[in-house]
């Protein structure tokens, strides 16, 4: 085993910062001496993490964060958020001589005229759409895990904020060029914000400093897209990483994995080597497809105009599920009551979207409300060992999916060979219908599959040899499970549906009825864990001396 | 040529046919001739072939319309109940709808598409010349219209993102239209047909006439879409011109799927 199991509270000696040693220990004395730092060291170095491909998805965020802040600040050296009008006269013929806003311009020259400046731009914009990427399957693995349990609850919701920052920093950055796809983009933020009755048209001119698109909408974004935005992001994953040192890492169940230990490598100098080379590997993966594929040209696109509008005008695909969300709207979603229009297009939109939205920011405490667990989780759950909330997970991502989707309806039509309204119809079913088929679909599969591992642990596996006893009876040979194994099918906790019990002044209030519904409903089907007893007994079943190796059969407690 | 001044003796016995010269002035002549002969001679004969209005070939094309279009637009381009009338549409959109492949249709769709051509050149000019002496129409533009080079990109660029753009994208990459309709990509199409189309206004496009965009305004359109397929994108593979959604779509699938391939090639226990 490559692993190390180590106790975090074990108190070992002091690391070797010897005085004897050449240079590197003198001057590691002489910072020591004046900062204290072999505390934080020590402490730090030896932080143990588990080695698992899901647990390296945030840090592919991370790094993405830095090749967007290198990329970002080389882009700010020549990038100027102006919207006065010039004459262009760069290099690039068939926009020579068309009058566009400064900012445009100069991405022009970042294009076409400023040595490597193409390729940090498309770094800085490939980069951004692996950010959010990456944020997004790392989402999913903790969801799905159940990683957001009890303690790290408010560690989901600073990872949420993130990930909603992260898409306010990618459409502030795709509005800045100032081409005829970030107008789009802003026109339809434009039209959202019209759309919110009663402060909807001051907002926009407050926004946009009068009637769109004005003269300062680029500045003010590029306020917000260099210094703002950045900051508080910078803040809260310093935040974010705090809580995984204080909290210490999950790991998934496996022989030898309690809650009360963490399997897997120290930081120094395993874990800090495999993730500062993991650092340069994702920087070369995205140089890497900087340097063959164009991201945002914008040199098609031309300077920002409001009459033309190009097919095929869609946001980054973060943005995406809420530029979906209002295709899927049936036209004649509007009404004029008082002298004012009202457009529910638009407001069941930001609704629904916004409604999405908080649910998924605040479902760990929904979960622990329903299922009453106050426990402190460090062993994650298999997905199939929580039907409910797989249930729910695969639920929400086939609304995301569906709004997502809705986004490039268009493509879909000219490259699939389909009607646009066909494409239209099937998503608005897929929206509404989708999140109730996958729920009851993945919760059968969950549950399934733990009707799989049961007879895997309490039988073993099918082995196809078919044994005839001394008495004339045949059986199927069964494989047993190995213990590592089985410890990992094993161990997971059961729970059951919480009871009604009355309150202080013997009373059952309505809150508590709704939640014992709830908890009813999140728990009702299950497949309980196996028991030591039923352990014992399913080896009784099968003839011992076919499983010719003496299993022990004992599983240590968890 | 034949002045051939040599202020040197024995100038009687050089000149005339017996100059040194003379057998390259003799060559050079013959080869002018000959040259000046097939030029002239080929001339006439593609005059005799691209001769729209000569009533053979009128001929020729009503027999071609009969055999392969009459099912559907009528026997005298009258239309019917499957196919509009042809009268008055002119030699140009002859030229575009079954120079491209669109005409005779494969079948009834929301529109027709574009497929390997039927006729020989000689054949559409002759069903051209046929629909287009039924009535005046558009007609087939003039070469100096369609010379890219003479263009403006830069207008024409802006002219693109103005009438066109919002179907057939801003890269000419195509788009969706409602019922299943589309505005077709803009790639490999000749600079003709692509004038054809703006002036005759093929299915479901609106027609540009002169008033609207001027001859030479077209040819910088022309110049632009040129430009743009002849000159590959600075940034690398253009992923279909297609805007976001390409891209949303490659970092998921190869961005994303390579770095997820790569953390669990990092994590893999060593064997």
């Amino acid at each position: 085993m490559t692993t190390i199991n180590t106790r975090e509270s074990a108190e070992d000696q002091t690391v070797g910062t010897k005085k004897a040693g050449g240079f590197t220990a003198t001057a590691a004395n002489y910072i020591d001496e004046r900062t204290s730092i072999s505390g934080a060291v020590k402490e730090l170095g030896r932080k143990i993490f588990p080695d698992h491909w899901s647990f390296l998805l945030g840090e592919v965020a991370l790094y993405s964060f830095v090749i967007i802040l290198l990329s970002g600040s080389f882009l700010t050296f020549f990038f100027q958020a102006s919207m006065a009008e010039v004459v262009y006269d760069g290099s690039y013929a068939p926009l020579k001589g068309v009058p566009m806003s400064v900012a445009m311009s100069s991405t022009m020259d970042i294009s076409f005229d400023i040595r490597g400046g193409l390729l940090m731009r498309q770094v800085h914009h490939w980069a951004a759409l692996l950010f959010v990427a990456a944020i997004g399957l790392h989402m999913l693995r903790i969801y799905f895990t159940g990683a957001f349990r009890k303690p790290r609850e408010l560690n989901w919701v600073i990872g949420f904020i993130l990930f909603i920052l992260a898409m306010a920093e990618g459409f502030t950055g795709y509005s800045l060029p100032d081409d005829l796809l970030s107008g789009n983009g802003l026109r339809i933020i434009d039209g959202l914000v019209k759309g919110i009755p009663v402060i909807g048209t001051w907002t926009s001119f407050l926004l946009f400093g009068g009637e769109f698109p004005g003269t300062d909408i680029v500045g003010r974004l590029y306020s917000l897209h260099i210094l703002l935005l950045p900051a508080i992001i910078v803040a809260l994953i310093a935040m974010h990483l705090l809580f995984v040192v204080v909290h210490k890492h999950t790991q998934y169940p496996a022989a030898g994995r309690t809650n009360q230990n963490v399997v897997g490598y120290p930081v120094l100098p395993v874990y800090a080597a495999k993730a500062g080379g993991f650092f340069f590997i994702v920087f070369g993966v995205v140089m890497l497809i900087a340097s063959l594929f164009t991201i945002n040209p914008i040199w098609n696109y031309g300077p920002y105009d409001p009459s033309p509008v190009s097919a095929g005008t869609q946001p980054d695909w973060y943005i995406g599920f809420a530029d979906g969300a209002m295709r899927l709207i049936p036209p004649g979603w509007e009404f004029v009551w008082l002298n004012h229009t009202y457009s529910l297009n638009i407001v069941v939109v930001l609704a629904v979207v916004g409604l999405f939205i908080v649910t998924v920011m605040v479902y760990p405490f929904i979960e622990a409300w329903i299922t009453g667990d106050k426990r402190e989780h460090h062993v994650l759950d298999r997905p199939r060992n929580a039907p409910t909330r797989t249930a729910i997970g695969a639920a929400g991502v086939t609304f995301y999916a569906s709004l997502w989707a809705a986004a490039s309806s268009d493509i879909m039509a000219t490259h699939f060979h389909l009607t646009m309204e066909g494409v239209i119809h099937t998503l608005q079913a897929t929206t509404l219908l989708g999140p109730i088929l996958a729920f009851f679909i993945a919760k059968r599969v969950c549950l399934a599959l733990q009707k799989k591992d049961r007879e895997i642990v309490l039988h073993g596996y099918e082995s196809g040899r078919i044994v005839r006893l001394p008495g004339g009876e045949f059986v199927e040979v069964h494989q047993p499970v190995d213990e590592y194994e089985r410890w990992k099918l094993v161990s997971y906790s059961d729970f059951k549906p919480l009871m009604l019990r009355p309150n202080a002044q013997g009373k059952i209030g309505p809150a508590e009825k709704v939640r014992a519904g709830l908890s009813r409903w999140f728990f009702e089907d299950r497949i309980t864990p196996i028991t030591q007893t039923e352990l014992s007994h399913a080896h009784g079943d099968h003839p011992a001396a076919i499983t010719d190796q003496e299993h022990q059969s004992e599983i240590t407690d968890k | 040529m034949t002045t051939i001044k040599t202020p040197r003796t024995r100038r009687p016995r050089k000149t005339g046919r017996r100059h040194p010269l003379a057998s390259i002035a003799l060559i050079a002549v013959g080869l002018l001739f000959t040259g000046g002969a097939y030029a002239a001679f080929s001339t006439s004969t593609a005059v005799a072939t691209t001769d729209s209005s000569s009533q053979q070939t009128i001929a020729e094309g009503e027999k071609l319309f009969a055999a392969n279009c009459a099912t559907c637009h009528g026997l005298s381009a009258q239309g019917s109940a499957e196919g509009p009338s042809l009268i008055g549409v002119g030699a140009a959109s002859v030229d575009f709808q079954v120079g491209t492949g669109r005409m005779p249709m494969q079948m009834q769709g929301p529109q027709a598409q574009k497929k390997p051509v039927q006729f020989t050149p000689e054949q559409i000019t002759a069903l051209a010349a046929y629909v287009a002496s039924l009535a005046p129409g558009p007609a087939i533009p003039a070469a100096e219209l369609l010379d890219a080079a003479a263009g403006d990109a830069a207008n024409g660029a802006e002219l693109f993102r103005i009438n066109c753009a919002m179907c057939h994208n801003v890269a000419g990459a195509g788009g969706a239209l409602t019922e299943g309709k589309f505005a077709p990509a803009i790639e490999n199409v000749s600079a003709q047909h692509i004038y054809e189309a703006m002036i005759t206004g093929p299915q479901n496009m609106p027609v540009f006439n002169d008033m609207n965009i001027t001859p030479e305004d077209k040819r910088d359109i022309i110049t632009y879409l040129k430009y743009v397929e002849d000159n590959p994108s600075p940034g690398g593979l253009a992923l279909g011109s297609l805007g976001p959604v390409a891209e949303g779509l490659f970092i998921w699938i190869f961005g994303l799927g390579a770095i997820v391939a790569l953390t669990v090639w990092i994590t893999a226990k060593s064997n």
